[in-house]
């Protein structure tokens, strides 16, 4: 009715900011002559999940390792926007710098909860040890933080200082995601963050993701060889084999209409499971 | 006053280098201490020699004390407050021997003293030199295993890892349960182990009037503390550093401000709390000051030099 309504509103549109959060240019890891992952290219926009899924060997794990900088690339770019400024290339930073970005602006589920959690440290100096990384000195209310977090991730906080080794798999696994969006990062990478667990068990952590993701408004990239995973967590879809990027697209349309023989192959399997 | 027990030393052995070391030696070790004195906590590599002592005995703080000793210095050495151990003892022979230096027990006649465990409850002046011998110089060696990675750690002043055992131990025990090597933070800028001197001494350490050396033999590892520098014990805002407290003044010399130990009297159980830096006790109980158990047996049992 008014001139108003019609007057695109400025907040509106930086929310909808059409700058990507991470792109990856041409990221290649070989092993002396194997080949890890080759040329792989996309962006990531704040607020999207991006799967990668592949048969076993295919390169996934090696593309998260070198996505969120736990394994220097042979060569390609990583490019992540910090809300202190662009960074091109995530591996030209000093190891310094690129360590504090792993603990604050982004954070890594391991596949084995053994890689992400400290196994001789409580649940609550599991969760608070990023928030004493970055220089917090009081006890309460770190002790507080990770309260709140066991209770996010469906945790009783009555079990704060039990060790990881007390909790079973699916609760180490929910403890890992406690200690990495602590400290409010806006990417998560996960490498088969429901691999080895029960059914039920993934059901549930499943369920627990979708909703962490949806209400802290994270971006991810989940790695999964489990297509159902995909189809539950994730709005687009890398297809890879022998290293490299072979299909992409909504995680939907790549999965009821797939392009490439690989992929038709990989979804009727499962459809066959 | 104060009396200063001279036990007979050997003289001067003509046969050795002068402190025992070779010069080319004693340089080098000089220049470790000058950069691990221009970085304050910050430990710096050298080439430790092999001492005529067995490692245990403080070839770091021998080593650190023989580059910086001089023909005019005084030496005293403590071992756990204690002059007259087997150790404190030893070392004070080697030096009366190798460098023909004169030795005290009084703290205050001391240009030099090395220390094992404690730091002299006299507080330290300027121009004094405190060496410390090291068994282990990194704090952060329980945490991680990898010197590469210690290493970094300090470089990056990445520091969270040993916040999270003192967050565990308040969550476990109400308050942190270290007691001795209680980790420092030196000039704002690295962590430091003190050695392992009770944490009742750390606040000492803070803004001393002394050069405070720090000589770790086996780990080859020199670090320092210049005058005046901030030392902080690591804490948490609302868990603030504490020092132990005794219920009970010390029994000898009835002081309420030093670091006591706890001695059994008897095998009934009857036990005792007297000032571990011997020299500070003694000094206390010729100035007239008089502990609950002085003069009876027990008492006489631990100050019988003075019968
Ligand atoms: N550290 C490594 N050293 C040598 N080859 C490796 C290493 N890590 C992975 N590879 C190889 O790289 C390829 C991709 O492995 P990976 O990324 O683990 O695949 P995925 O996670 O999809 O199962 C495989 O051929 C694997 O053997
Ligand atoms: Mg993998
Ligand atoms: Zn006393």
């Amino acid at each position: 009715m008014s001139n108003a309504a019609l007057t695109p509103h400025s907040s509106l549109l930086s929310t909808h900011s059409p700058a990507p959060l991470l792109t990856a240019d041409r990221v290649t890891r070989l092993y002396g002559d194997r080949i890890g992952c080759v040329d792989v290219s996309f962006s990531l926009w704040p607020g999207e999940v991006l799967g990668v899924v592949g048969e076993s060997g295919s390169g996934k794990s090696t593309l998260l390792r070198c996505l969120s900088g736990l394994d220097r690339p042979t060569s390609g770019s990583v490019a992540f926007a910090d809300p202190a400024g662009l960074i091109p290339d995530i591996f030209a930073l000093d190891e310094q710098r690129r360590r504090g970005l792993m603990r604050t602006a982004w954070g890594i589920v391991h596949q084995n909860p053994r890689d992400g959690l400290r196994m001789a440290v409580s649940a609550g100096g599991n969760i608070g040890e990023r928030l004493m990384d970055r220089g917090d000195r009081h006890y309460g209310s770190i002790r507080e933080a990770a309260l709140e977090w066991l209770a996010r991730v469906e945790i009783d906080p009555a079990r704060i200082d039990d060790r990881p080794s007390q909790f079973s798999g699916g609760m180490q696994q929910r403890l890992q995601i406690a200690r990495v969006l602590v400290s409010g990062p806006r990417l998560v990478y996960m490498d088969e963050p429901t691999g080895g667990l029960d059914v039920s068990v993934q059901a549930r952590l499943l369920d627990l993701l979708r909703a962490l993701v949806r209400d802290l408004g994270l971006a991810a990239v989940i790695v999964t060889h489990d297509l159902a995973v995909a189809r539950l967590l994730t709005d687009r879809l890398m297809v890879m084999r022998n290293g490299r990027v072979v299909e992409e697209g909504l995680t939907d349309q790549v999965l009821d209409d797939p392009q490439h023989a690989y992929t038709q192959l990989l979804t009727a399997s499962v459809l066959a499971a | 006053m104060q009396k200063t027990v001279t036990s007979p030393l050997p003289p001067r052995d003509e046969a050795y280098n002068f402190a025992y070391l070779d010069e080319a030696t004693k340089r080098m070790v000089r220049r470790a201490l000058l950069k691990a004195v221009a970085v304050p906590g910050y430990q710096v590599p050298f080439g430790s020699r092999e001492m005529p002592l067995a490692r245990g005995w403080g070839t770091g703080g021998i080593q650190v004390t023989a580059a910086v000793i001089g023909p005019d210095d005084t030496l005293k050495v403590i071992d756990q407050g204690a002059d007259d151990t087997t150790n404190a003892v030893s070392i004070r022979r080697f030096f009366a021997r190798v460098a023909g230096v004169a030795t005290t027990e009084a703290t205050a006649d001391a240009t030099i003293i090395q220390t094992r465990h404690r730091i002299p409850e006299a507080p330290l002046e300027a121009g004094q030199i405190l060496v410390y011998q090291v068994p282990q110089p990194e704090p952060l060696r329980k945490l991680e295993s990898s010197e590469a990675e210690t290493r970094k750690m300090h470089a990056w002043g990445d520091y969270g890892p040993m916040y999270v055992r003192l967050y565990e131990d308040i969550a476990r025990f109400g308050h942190v349960a270290t007691t001795y090597s209680y980790p420092v933070l030196v000039n704002g800028r690295y962590v430091m182990s003190p050695s392992p001197i009770p944490k009742f001494d750390n606040p000492k350490m803070h803004m001393s009037a002394a050069l405070q050396l720090f000589g770790a033999g086996r780990e080859k590892r020199i670090y320092a503390i210049p005058p005046w520098t901030e030392v902080k014990s690591l804490d948490f805002e609302d868990h603030p550093f504490e020092v132990q407290k005794w219920d009970e003044p010390c029994a000898l010399c009835d002081a309420a401000d030093s670091y006591l130990d706890e001695v059994i009297t008897d095998d009934l159980g009857g036990r005792m709390f007297v000032c571990s830096d011997t020299h500070y006790c003694e000094g206390r109980r010729d100035a007239g000051h008089r502990g609950r158990l002085l003069g009876t047996d027990a008492g006489r049992a631990l100050t019988r030099n003075e019968e």
